[in-house]
């Protein structure tokens, strides 16, 4: 490996000290599950990695407070998952979660570190833009907040600017009853990065988002407001046409995992997938509402 | 290619216990655990073969949970206790688990082998009566290229059984 120094500040701002004097040639380190590759590949070349798992100020965790789940930038994806609010209240964060590598990756790996990372594969990247996450960064100029999905700007590309790094993640918990869900196709669970994937939610007026991850360079949002995807009973051919629309908005491409005509076809039947079992959540919550209501 | 601005190695001293022996060791930022555990601590149980987290050989435990000992920094792990395959029983005996390997066959070339057993270990010390669905998710980070992957299951879910 090409050598680097090491450093283990004891607190955030001492972690934006180094990021900053150091600029490019400094890299974050989290769960290393990405950045150690990228190290012994030399597709990354730090002279100093700097490590966020000892700052005293920003321990890791899971809080859920003020209508949001909060994540912090050191915890990692299996406590993220064992966390009761986020297992009752985001279950496609939990589905997507669950199938980032094996669980040894998801020991070490973490969630601001499967969005910094950037790629088009990553599989929490949709559900949190469906959710509306934001990520809160901590810099030099301070602190600003941004949606996940205008953090994430193409394949292996954020809005971080030198010096910043991705202090926590936020994540709004529905207040009306929406159903979401996640669903991706690999060529080896445990293993494998996603061919696909996608994140649909139903929300209680009708409309339908679904985000794709590896359908393009960055996550694609599309929107249905006619209510034709939302409908329990939707009639088939409706619903392909619907979906002719959205997915031509999709940019797939041909690669290892899968040439881009595959993609398309899985996108498909992924969306509807994710769309029914969206739908069934709803359903499940308006229940739930209406008996409360009683 | 020479680099244009040679960095001096920055070392660390770090303190690790392994299989339950704590030492005092200096390594280098670059090196990996896995690499510190063989040349280091001549713990040549965890192997290498991927070098980048989709095999599974160099599975070890670092404080209980599994990870892939090629993809953390030895310095990550200072004031750890890591386990390696070495720790699973006294030297000259096998582990009810290890045991189970070998009475279901499930060992072949035995490369993948000690990854497995740590896999399988962090799976039943979290979930002592885990089903063939659980056993299958923990082990998905393991690749055999023996393919012995039913008799592991087997092993490991007569190892649960017995346990209940
Ligand atoms: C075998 C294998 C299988 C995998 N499978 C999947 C999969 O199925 N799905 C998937 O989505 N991913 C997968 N990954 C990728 C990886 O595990 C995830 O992207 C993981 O979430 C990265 O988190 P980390 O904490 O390990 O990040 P790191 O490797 O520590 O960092 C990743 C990048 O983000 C930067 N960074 C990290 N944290 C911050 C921060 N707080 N602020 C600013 N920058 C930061 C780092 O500098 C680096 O550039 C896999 C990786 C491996 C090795
Ligand atoms: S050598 Fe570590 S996972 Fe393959
Ligand atoms: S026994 Fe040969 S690789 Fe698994």
């Amino acid at each position: 490996m090409h050598p680097f120094r090491y450093s283990l500040p004891g607190a955030l701002q001492d972690a934006v000290d180094l990021l900053a004097e150091h600029g490019e040639d400094a890299c974050p380190l989290a769960g290393g599950t990405d950045l150690t590759v990228g190290l012994r590949h030399g597709t990354v070349r730090p002279r100093i990695v700097v490590d966020l798992k000892r700052l005293a100020d920003l321990r890791p965790g899971v809080s859920a407070e003020n209508g949001a789940v909060v994540v912090t930038a050191p915890t990692v994806l299996t406590e993220l998952t064992a966390h009761p609010t986020v297992r009752s209240a985001l279950p496609a964060l939990v589905e997507a979660a669950d199938v980032v590598g094996s669980v040894h990756i998801r020991h070490r790996a973490t969630l601001a570190g499967n969005i910094c990372n950037a790629s088009p594969a990553a599989d929490t990247v949709p559900v949190l833009a469906a959710l509306e996450a934001s990520v809160v960064l901590e810099g030099p100029e301070g602190s600003r907040r941004l949606p996940v999905a205008d953090f994430v700007q193409g394949n292996r590309s954020t809005d971080l600017r030198r010096g910043e790094l991705v202090a926590v993640v936020a994540i709004p918990l529905p207040t009306d009853p929406c159903g979401t869900a996640f669903a991706r196709m690999t060529r080896r669970r445990g293993v494998d990065l996603a061919t696909v994937n996608v994140c649909c939610t139903v929300s209680h007026d009708g409309t339908v988002t679904f985000v794709y991850g590896a359908a393009a360079p960055r996550p694609v949002i599309v929107r249905d407001i006619t209510g034709t995807l939302a409908a329990p009973d939707a009639d088939r051919a409706a619903v392909d046409a619907v979906l002719d629309q959205i997915l031509g908005r999709t940019t797939p491409i041909t690669d290892v995992r899968a040439s881009k005509e595959y993609r398309l076809a899985m996108l498909r039947v992924l969306s509807l997938r994710a769309l029914h079992r969206a739908r069934e959540r709803l359903a499940t919550q308006e229940l739930a509402r209406q008996e409360g209501d009683r | 290619m020479t680099d244009p601005h040679p960095i001096e190695v920055d070392t660390h001293r770090i303190e690790v216990t392994v299989n339950g022996e704590r030492r005092t060791v200096v390594v280098a930022a670059y090196t990996v655990l896995l690499d510190m555990l063989r040349d280091t601590f001549d713990r040549t149980g965890s192997k290498e073969c991927c070098a980048v987290g989709e095999c599974g050989a160099c599975t070890v435990m670092v404080d209980g949970l599994t990870v892939n000992s090629c993809l953390v920094l030895a310095v990550e792990v200072d004031g750890a206790e890591v386990t390696t395959v070495e720790g699973l029983a006294e030297p000259g005996s096998l582990s009810t688990l290890q045991q189970a390997f070998l009475d279901h066959g499930a060992v072949q070339c035995g490369f993948c082998i000690p990854g497995m057993l740590m896999s399988a270990q962090g799976l039943l010390e979290e979930n002592p009566s885990p089903d063939v669905g659980e056993v299958r998710e923990a082990l998905s980070g393991n690749l055999c290229r023996c393919a012995g992957y039913n008799r592991m299951f087997e092993a490991v879910l007569s190892v649960a059984e017995d346990a209940r």
